[in-house]
């Protein structure tokens, strides 16, 4: 299976009278952009705005971050199973607008979460402060339910980023980068002395809203299954998460997740990457004790060496880490973890729910309960009065002078469990 | 020149052995040898200006006044940083030792350092203090002073250490963020090359000890037993007047619910903020389920609900916070005779 990705550097984006790509700048139009956002009957208003890496602006709270991209070749489209029909992704021709997202804000549930500041303190821990960001505020209509609005917010966001996508269907991009995943069959006729290495990637699926979707499923339904890696590139994986931003996976992540790249610039030359499993978050006993089976099950079978295994959450989900490390262990596959930890303030408490000697090399994300200033910016998009109730505030967070004491938790993905940033602890 | 002070115990004293280990603690005349050795080490950069020395025997058995006593002869000196031991693997050494330099950088606030073998029970003292791993007797003085002056001179210098697999410290168990090189997708695929290939690398998070904690035996009779219920799925009165925080909780609430027979969401709701708050907000009772002990109390199946239940949000909350909450209320809890607590999540 070989995809190509596209990318178009994308140095501005702007308002304009017409939606276009020039050069490295996306030209949109507003009217459209929000004809598109409220074509939703849910949806009462929605606000645009655009802040650029350095400016003096403060983003929250952040529902979920998008990376538009367009399938130029190849079977189906984007986001498989919400804006284009069911059909395999992952093959063809992909253009990417890198250097951009879509992210959306708005008063989306009692406690809704994240921060993203692009410049300053917070800035150093949020790899959206990198990004130039498309932002929706977008507003309901009266007695519309928690998890009713974030399905708007989050359809809201995956329709905008497919049409700002579209605009990139005939560019030339700046550069290409090739994946190609091998079959079973070739990569064992290929790379036979080399380790056979796969992945395992939990998706989060506690529930109320702790969500994520796999071809418009709700992965609390699935059994863990397998998925080509470069599926993921076209938007396969779609993050349905609104609570504790520092280590949900937005979907901008999913669309560039870490490992597979790394995994694939190691494949056939330190390793052999084999496959990606995925495997949720579910909070039974019965369906932990499954998936997780189902795991190292299927570990065994690929006839795996080692398995790197991400987590996304915490709390909870440490217990399905452990379960898959020790089940994929036993079985003889080598693992390596990526998590991320809750120490306390202080740093000295007990950093996961759970351990397991089996669990013996770990890469960390950093303690998301360390405690950051975040200084007074001159422009917030979004709604500030909710930094004191998000996860990792608390009641006098936001300050007097408009600057923010809260914990590391409140930065949209500063903690990342998928390995996305060089943030760690020790 | 940085000044440090030692400490040590009644045989580096000079003044003798077991027999000798009785002595309080007081300051040496003139540093001794095993001082000297320190100031040797510091090459012209700090000296040990003063050694402060305690029998072993009298430092176990009067812990606390031999602290008190020895702080204040060390804050008399006005050192920059305080070196104790090495204790090597004499165990009452070892816990003097540990003892001294965790009380010194705890209550005068100044750096400290020791060392000893890894088996030492002063190695306890780990997260406290700056523990350098040392042969397990005293041949290996020279290797430990070695390794110890160094580190020393840095704490005395004000210097914040880089992390311990670097420096050579033991592990402290305290988390400190930084920054990598690499991201963590890299250096999770390197490790794995590393474990593949049967070739040593450093875990980023050593798994602790677990704290697991055996079921108590079952009420006697249930139906003679006053039940409380306690919850981390954060259920407060309405306006949640204690503002505990919706994550990373740093109290709990104690409410009286004497007469309440439901809760409502007129009256109640929940502060956490790890989860969809519609469902318990609508009907409190599906996370505190005050509805059906209250049947069970009618029908004679349970003695009693508690009057008051405890409360706290589990969401993101360090378990050594959990922790001590939990002392705190049990004892209350014990002290009103209470039976059994039924502790109910989200």
């Amino acid at each position: 299976m070989k995809l190509e990705l596209g990318l178009i550097h994308v140095t501005d984006v702007q308002f304009g009278p017409e939606s276009k790509i020039e050069g490295s700048v996306v030209y949109l139009n507003e009217e459209e952009i929000k004809k598109i956002v409220l074509e939703d009957e849910t949806i009462k208003s929605v606000k645009l705005d655009i802040a650029r890496p350095g400016e003096s602006v403060r983003i929250t709270p952040v529902k979920d971050v998008v990376e538009p991209r367009v399938k130029v070749e190849g079977r189906g489209g984007v986001f498989p199973g919400w804006t284009h029909k069911v059909d395999t992704v992952g093959e063809g021709k992909t253009n990417v607008l890198k250097g951009m997202a879509v992210v959306t804000t708005g008063k989306i549930v009692g406690f809704q979460e994240g921060v993203i500041d692009m410049v300053g303190e917070g800035a150093k821990y949020t790899p959206f402060s990198k990004t130039v960001n498309l932002v929706l505020d977008i507003e309901p209509v009266e007695g519309l339910k928690q998890h009713e609005y974030e399905k708007a917010v989050r359809l809201a966001n995956l329709k905008v980023s497919t049409a700002v996508g579209e605009l990139a269907r005939n560019i030339t991009p700046d550069e290409v980068k090739v994946y190609e995943h091998d079959t079973i069959m070739e990569g064992i006729k290929k790379y036979p002395d080399l380790p056979r290495v796969g992945y395992v990637l939990m998706l989060q699926s506690q529930g109320l809203l702790h969500d994520t979707y796999v071809y418009g499923v709700d992965a609390k339904q699935t059994l863990t299954t397998m998925i080509m890696p470069t599926e993921l590139f076209d938007g396969a994986i779609v993050s349905g998460n609104c609570v504790s931003a520092c280590d949900k996976n937005p979907t901008y992540i999913h669309e560039n997740n870490p490992v597979i790249e790394e995994l694939f610039a190691q494949h056939g030359k330190t390793l052999n990457f084999v496959g990606v499993i995925i495997t949720n978050e579910n909070v039974y006993l019965a369906d932990k004790m499954r998936s997780s089976d189902w795991s190292a099950k299927l570990c065994k079978y690929l006839g795996l060496d080692g398995a790197i295994i991400s987590q996304e959450g915490f709390g909870n989900p440490d217990t399905d880490l452990i379960m898959n490390c020790k089940k994929i262990e036993a079985e003889g596959v080598k693992t390596v973890l990526i998590t991320d930890e809750y120490a306390g303030q202080d740093g000295a408490s007990q950093s996961l729910a759970d351990a397991d000697v089996a669990a013996d090399a770990v890469v960390t994300g950093g303690n998301a309960n360390v405690v950051v200033h975040l200084p007074k910016l001159d422009k917030v998009i979004g709604h500030i009065e909710y930094v004191d109730t998000i996860a990792g505030g608390w009641s006098g967070s936001l300050q007097p002078d408009g600057s923010i004491i809260a914990e590391l938790q409140v930065i949209t993905s500063a903690t990342n469990e998928q390995g996305f940033n060089k943030l760690s602890a020790r | 020149m940085y000044r440090i002070v030692h400490y040590i115990n009644q045989f580096y004293a000079g003044i003798g052995g077991e027999d000798h280990a009785d002595v309080g603690p007081a300051k040496m005349p003139q540093v001794p040898p095993v001082s000297k050795a320190f100031t040797a080490a510091f090459k012209g950069e700090a000296e040990v200006v003063a050694t402060i020395y305690c029998g072993d025997s009298y430092f176990a058995e009067n812990t606390d006044k031999a602290l008190n006593e020895i702080c204040e002869l060390i804050k008399a000196e006005n050192p920059d940083m305080v070196i104790a031991g090495p204790a090597f693997n004499a165990g009452r050494y070892g816990f003097a030792a540990g003892n001294v330099a965790a009380a010194v950088k705890a209550q005068l606030g100044i750096p400290t350092l020791t060392g000893m073998y890894e088996e030492n029970p002063g190695t306890d003292y780990k997260s406290k203090t700056i523990i350098v791993p040392t042969k397990n007797s005293a041949a290996g003085m020279r290797d430990a002073v070695a390794k110890m002056a160094p580190l020393a001179l840095k704490l005395a210098k004000g210097e914040e250490l880089g992390p311990y697999y670097v420096e050579g410290y033991m592990y402290t168990g305290i988390r400190k963020n930084l920054f990598e090189e690499e991201r963590g997708a890299k250096r999770a695929v390197d490790m794995m090359l590393k474990k593949l290939a049967g070739e040593p690398f450093i875990t980023e998070f050593p798994m602790p000890n677990f704290d697991r904690v055996a079921p108590n035996p079952p009420v006697a009779d249930i139906t003679k037993a006053k039940i409380a219920l306690c919850t981390s799925g954060g259920i407060v009165p309405k306006g949640n007047p204690d503002h505990i925080e919706s994550s990373s909780a740093s109290h709990y609430g104690k409410y009286d619910i004497e007469g309440v027979q439901y809760l409502t969401s007129e009256t109640y709701q929940t502060a956490h903020g790890g989860y969809d708050p519609v469902y318990a907000n609508a009907d409190p009772n599906r996370v505190l389920p005050v509805d059906v002990m209250r049947d069970l109390e009618r029908e004679g199946k349970i003695g009693s609900l508690h009057r008051y239940f405890y409360t706290t949000v589990g969401n993101g909350t360090a378990v050594a916070n959990a922790k001590k909450f939990a002392a705190e209320y049990a004892q209350e809890l014990k002290a009103d005779g209470v039976d059994a607590v039924i502790l109910t999540s989200t």
